[in-house]
């Protein structure tokens, strides 16, 4: 059954629930991480939606509010086509959420975290991410991970950068808003 | 900080009669990403998958990894030079929602990466990372049902485009 691309549409606009907020794009310099600061609490829930391209197979990690101490903690569960496996760290400088399998600026990793009830000042902030690699039978990921930050302050800023080295040109990190009613 | 409201219904179908296949065509270039839910079934029960395809391409230009638990196993695979992507489980049951999450889809740059959810509630959980080996421009998907087996009527495939500030 083909569908005529919009015309085909019997969905309802959308009623503005999920909002475009900033994009951080990597240039040709490439980066040593990606920020986004300044942000609004006028939303319910956060996410990053993301492509990474870096010059080492590394994962990737997130800090809120320029705090570089040890109040995160992490798991996940991966896949590298081969096994399934998990991880943990505890009392760490950053939660984990993506990863790349190839330095090639060909093969990209991608990933959505969502950061919830953010702006909440009575608990701590948790997130959760689906991301992964896949370098056509050369490597890569599949991913699930969660993150924690012991901390009830607002989250105003997050940054995102690779265990080491940098993310190349055509990296990119956007941030989305969701309201609740 | 720039913010504008996204995450736009583009095309949705319900189907009202058992169908082979699924196209989306003349998909815009405007957006950023690309989200595609699919609520199905199979018509023909046992051994069936949803599988998808971009811009007609029927090479051997796809691959995926993936991670799945069973309820008492939780195990990994992969599929290299693939004709297809295999991001969705098909029963005979309306218990088989689908995700799909296409990043950049319109970069000439990069190939492209999909991850998707995979799921049989009765049977299994999954998380799929897809590749496909092409700089092109998404500008189609077909979605079918793999053995030839067709979707249940009812199924339902909604297509939503997301667009960064």
């Amino acid at each position: 059954m083909p569908i005529l691309g919009i015309l085909a549409s019997s969905v309802p606009a959308a009623a503005g629930a999920y909002d475009s907020i900033a994009t951080v794009s990597v240039g040709s310099g490439g980066a040593a991480s990606a920020e986004f600061t300044s942000i609004p609490s006028t939303y319910t829930h956060l996410q990053v939606r993301f492509i990474n391209l870096q010059d080492s197979t590394q994962n990737i990690w997130m800090q809120f509010n320029g705090d570089t101490a040890s109040n995160y903690s992490w798991h996940d569960l991966f896949g590298d086509g081969a096994s399934a496996s998990t991880g943990s760290g505890t009392n760490d400088v950053y939660f984990k959420i993506g990863y790349v399998g190839s330095t090639s600026t060909s093969y990209a990793g991608a990933g959505v975290t969502d950061i919830l009830d953010y702006a909440n000042t009575n608990k701590y902030k948790t997130a959760r991410t689906l991301a992964g690699t896949d370098v056509n039978g050369s490597g890569g990921y599949v991913l699930l991970r969660s993150g924690s930050w012991r901390n009830t302050n607002a989250v105003t800023s997050i940054k995102i950068l690779p265990t080491s080295g940098n993310f190349k040109q055509y990296s990119s990190f956007a941030l989305y808003g969701i309201r609740g009613n | 900080m720039a913010a504008g409201i996204t995450y736009t219904p583009l095309a949705t179908t319900t189907l009202g009669s058992n169908t082979a296949s699924v196209t989306f065509s003349s998909i815009p270039s405007t957006y950023t990403d690309l989200v595609l839910i699919c609520s199905t079934a199979s018509a023909t029960a046992g051994g069936n998958e949803l599988n998808c395809q971009v811009n007609s391409d029927t090479g051997s230009n796809y691959s995926f990894t993936y991670v799945l638990g069973n309820g008492s196993s939780a195990a990994s695979g992969r599929g290299s030079n693939q004709t297809r992507w295999a991001p969705g489980e098909q029963s005979a049951s309306f218990e088989n929602p689908t995700l799909m999450y296409f990043f950049n889809y319109s970069n000439t740059t990069t190939y492209k990466t999909m991850l998707s959810r995979r799921n049989t509630v009765s049977n299994l959980t999954s998380a799929f990372v897809n590749l496909w080996r092409s700089t092109s421009a998404i500008n189609s998907i077909y979605l079918y049902n793999a053995s030839g087996h067709l979707f249940l009527s009812g199924s339902t495939f909604t297509l939503y485009g997301i667009k960064a500030a």
